[in-house]
Parts: structure tokens; C-alpha cells; sequence
């Protein structure tokens, strides 16, 4: 009988690193604009302008960095803004955002069902329901293909 | 709206037309091609093209000098030509190691190309001498698969979209069989393989489809990103895209100057206008029937809430197609004024869209 090694070493073994035409992602074209504005968007915040704070929020967002830390900060900070609209409000926010954007604030919608928190979830979900509404699958579809995830 | 023909159950991966659309090639998924004959109004099968191993990717029928070229997962492409009572095959040496994709004639009908999972086109040309179909190879810099091709109607350009997100344009000048070409919009120097452009619209999502517009100036392509994006080279090779909220498209045409037809996921057509800077959607072309919400009985409403989980009967695929779009191609008419054209389904379909119908059938549709 043969032996079940159970070896799989092997798989991490990256053949196809020595081929010269292997595919590269494209390079990050401007690494400056690293997430958005955080100060800028408290301040909107505090004084009740959710709109403006989600779109401010939605601004340069970190697709091109690989570094983790700042995109777990700005998709923080983006939950703490959609969790501060009231349900009503938000098919408003949606209609005033740009169609980029809303493929934006649906990667991150994404991103946050990575992580289940119940009272954020339910949140969330309302707002993936009102801006499916808006995007369509289309907008489904770009989170799902995109390379550049936040 | 749309002739219906239904040729089984298995996906239509690619189907072709003959010159006059009397005849009808297609494979049912598998390693077969069909020969349809049309006769009264029903296609009847004439012959089966049974050469290759394994499934058929591309097909395409030149016009003029009625040959059918087909290529296949067996790495194999074979040339057909019919001696008045079957096709005989010619077997084409690819040279890849990866499966065939896709396949195209030239507009000349003297070459034709055929894209692959090695990351490279074969242009084939016929060597008279040898009596042998040889091939020539584009390369660089392909990443990825080569998902489908067009050729500029000049004879000499390729487009190719591929599945690491971009669209390219080549020269595909073979200077053994044809004489140099001029310079045109999308560049001067025209050697073999030589990379006149590089399109991507910034997103992922691979190239499903590309195509020339009938004047070759403007190149349009889809990706699974649910886009469809049009760069001009009298613009300044400026790209335009449209992301929209469909499900992805898996294939396109140009059917003027300036509308292109793309289908996919949504399992039906649509039509989008390009003017004045921006891809326009203007309507889909296959307004599915209101069904009459007819009265249901009590009992039947809560046997169907109790066995789907909702209480009326809207699971059903309003439109003609029942799955996915896999090709539209040209049916009779040109790229610059279509006539009809027609899409292969993944429901065994193939419906034939005639344009003015549907211009009188869709309230305030004009196609121009």
C-alpha cells in the first residue's frame, strides 16, 4: 500500500517565479494617496454631516498599499460611519455618490462581512440592500473581480 | 422580436454562418462541429465535423471562399473545405502548448488567427509551396490566456483581449504573403507583432470580447467586470468606460458606427450608443412579456410557499434566452449597418435579432 505522507511542502514551492513572461500585477500608480482624510472625516462626523463624511470617507481609498495595517484603519473608520446613519438616510447618501464610489463603499461592505459583529452586521446589510439597489450586480461583481481590494 | 432556434440542450459554445446564412456551424459543447442546413424555416443537420479530440472553442466560416476553420482544447486547429459532398479537414500546426480559445479569418480570408492558453496568437497563412498552413507567433508581452480576437478591417491589425485585464493591438503583417502596408491611425511602423497599443480600463475583471467597429478607428471590449470600454484611435486613443450594473458580458458588436450590441450573463442583448464622449446605454433589446399576474387560489399560494419559500411563481427566466449569451456574431448585413444579428446561448439557443423589428417593436428605439 502506498504511504500517505502527507507532505504538502511542495505546494508552497512557487514554480512559476523563474518564468520571465508570468504575470505581474500592475504597480500601485500613486502610493501618496493612502486612505482618506481621518480628521476631516470626524469632524464631519461630530457635526452630524454623514453624507459628507461618507463621501469624504470613500476618498482615496488604499487599494494600492499592501500594508494591512492601514487598510484595517480605514475600513474601521468606514464602519464607524455607515453604523451612524439611521436606515432612512442612507438611500440618500447612496444617490448622492458617484458610480466609483459606490464600487468603493461595496468592497468595503464586503469587507466588513469578513468580520462578523452582530449589531454592526445588520447594519451593513441594510445598506448592501439599498446600494444593490442603486449599483446593481454590476457593482457586485467589480468587489468580487477587482485586484485592488481595500 | 427574435427568431428562436433551438438545437438541443447542451451550451452552443461558438457557432459561424456561411455567406448567404443557409448554413449554420456550431458545436454542442463538445468535440463535435454540426453542419445545419436551412430548409423551410427549420435547420436540418447535413454533416458532422468529427476531427478534433477534444472540445471546440472557436469556429469561423469565410465568406468568400467558403472555407470553416475550427480550433479546439486538443491544441489542434483544422481548415475545412467542402468537395461537393463533405469537408475535408487540413490539419494546422499551432505549435502551443495550452488549448486553442478562439479563432478568426482575416477580412481577406488569406490568414487567419488563433489565440491560446500559452499566451499567444498563432497567425496561420497557407504556404503554397509546402501545401501546408504554417504559423507565426505573437508573444509579447500576453500575461495571460488570449480570450478572443478581431481583425481591423484593413487586413494587417489584430486586437486580443486577454485574461490579465487587457486589450491589445498588434500589426499581423506577414511579408511572405502580402504586400506592406500603409500607415493607419493606430500606428506607422506595422512589423510582425509589433505592439501598436495597450488598453485597460483600470479594473480587474478579464477581456471576454473585443471588436473593431466597421471603420476600424474605434476597438470596443467587455470584461467580466461588467464593463464595456471604447478606445478611438482618431480620438487620440482616448478610452472611454462604462461600468454598468449588469451581470457581466461575455461578447459584443458593433452593429453602426456608433452602437454596439453586448449580451452575457443577463441572457439577453443590450445596446449602448457611443456619442459625444461617453458610452450611452439606450435599451435592452429583449423586453421580456409582462406575465398577466393571473389570480392564484389560496391553496395554491401556500403550497408554493411552502415548497419555494415564496408565494408567487417568479423564478422563471423572463427572457428568450434561458442562460447565459456565449457569442454574438454577425448575421446578415455589416458592422457599419447591421441587418440582423444573431446570439448562441448557453441554453442550446440560437435567436436571430433583426434590427428594424426590433426598432419598431421598441417604443422610441432608433438604431444609428
Amino acid at each position: 500500500m502506498s504511504v500517505n505522507t502527507g507532505a504538502k511542502l511542495f505546494r508552497k514551492v512557487d514554480v512559476d517565479q523563474f518564468d520571465e513572461e508570468r504575470f505581474v500585477e500592475d504597480a500601485g500608480d500613486d502610493s501618496s494617496a493612502v486612505g482618506p482624510n481621518e480628521s476631516e472625516v470626524n469632524n464631519l462626523l461630530a457635526q452630524n454631516r454623514n453624507a459628507e463624511a461618507l463621501k469624504a470617507v470613500l476618498n482615496n481609498p488604499p487599494v494600492n498599499t499592501k500594508d494591512q495595517a492601514i487598510k484595517d484603519r480605514c475600513a474601521s473608520l468606514v464602519l464607524r460611519v455607515l453604523s451612524a446613519f439611521k436606515v432612512s438616510e442612507m438611500e440618500g447618501a447612496i444617490n448622492g455618490l458617484e458610480q466609483p464610489a459606490q464600487d468603493v463603499l461595496m468592497k468595503y461592505l464586503y469587507r466588513g462581512f469578513e468580520s462578523p459583529k452582530e449589531a454592526v452586521q445588520s447594519n451593513l446589510l441594510a445598506w448592501h440592500e439599498k446600494l444593490f439597489a442603486v449599483g446593481g450586480y454590476g457593482c457586485i461583481v467589480r468587489v468580487l473581480t477587482d485586484r485592488k481590494t481595500v | 422580436m427574435a427568431t428562436q432556434y433551438r438545437f438541443g440542450v447542451e451550451p452552443i459554445t461558438c457557432h459561424a454562418w456561411n455567406k448567404e446564412q443557409t448554413q449554420l456551424a456550431l458545436s454542442p459543447n463538445n468535440d463535435e462541429v454540426h453542419i445545419y442546413g436551412l430548409s423551410g424555416g427549420q435547420w436540418v443537420k447535413q454533416h458532422t465535423l468529427s476531427e478534433h479530440t477534444q472540445r471546440v472553442t472557436g469556429i469561423d466560416w469565410a465568406p468568400k471562399s467558403n472555407r470553416i476553420v475550427t480550433c479546439g482544447v486538443d491544441r489542434n486547429a483544422y481548415v475545412w473545405t467542402f468537395n461537393g459532398t463533405k469537408w475535408e479537414p487540413v490539419l494546422v500546426i499551432l505549435r502551443i502548448n495550452r488549448a486553442a480559445t478562439c479563432v478568426k479569418w482575416s477580412p481577406e480570408e488569406n490568414k487567419f488567427a488563433i489565440g491560446s492558453g500559452a499566451r499567444l496568437i498563432s497567425v496561420c497563412y497557407y504556404e503554397s509551396e509546402n501545401n501546408w498552413w504554417v504559423s507565426k507567433h505573437i508573444k509579447k508581452p500576453i500575461r495571460s490566456t488570449v480570450t478572443c480576437l478581431d481583425w481591423h478591417p484593413n487586413n494587417y491589425l489584430l486586437a486580443c483581449g486577454s485574461s490579465d485585464f487587457k486589450t491589445r493591438v498588434y500589426s499581423a503583417y506577414v511579408k511572405e504573403i502580402e504586400s506592406k502596408p500603409s500607415a493607419n491611425e493606430w500606428g506607422s511602423k506595422l512589423p510582425f507583432a509589433a505592439m501598436l497599443g495597450e488598453y485597460s480600463n483600470g479594473g480587474g475583471g478579464w477581456v471576454h470580447a473585443v471588436c473593431f467597429s466597421s471603420s476600424g478607428t474605434k476597438l470596443a471590449w467587455v470584461g467580466h467586470d461588467s464593463s464595456i470600454s471604447i478606445v478611438d484611435a482618431a480620438n487620440g486613443f482616448n478610452i472611454l468606460t462604462a461600468k454598468t450594473s449588469y451581470l457581466p458580458f461575455t461578447s459584443c458588436l458593433w452593429v453602426t458606427e456608433n452602437s454596439l450590441v453586448v449580451g452575457g450573463y443577463d441572457n439577453l442583448p443590450l445596446l449602448f450608443n457611443c456619442s459625444q464622449g461617453a458610452i450611452n446605454f439606450v435599451n435592452k433589446l429583449d423586453i421580456p412579456k409582462k406575465s398577466g399576474g393571473g389570480s392564484m387560489s389560496a391553496m395554491k399560494r401556500f403550497q408554493q410557499m411552502d415548497t419555494r419559500g415564496r408565494d408567487s411563481e417568479d423564478s422563471k427566466v423572463v427572457t428568450l434566452h434561458q442562460n447565459a449569451i456565449r457569442q454574438l456574431t454577425l448575421h446578415s448585413g455589416s458592422k457599419s449597418s447591421c441587418a440582423k444579428f444573431a446570439s448562441g446561448g448557453n441554453d442550446g439557443q440560437i435567436l436571430v435579432w433583426d434590427i428594424r423589428t426590433l426598432e419598431s417593436q421598441i417604443a422610441g428605439l432608433t438604431i444609428s
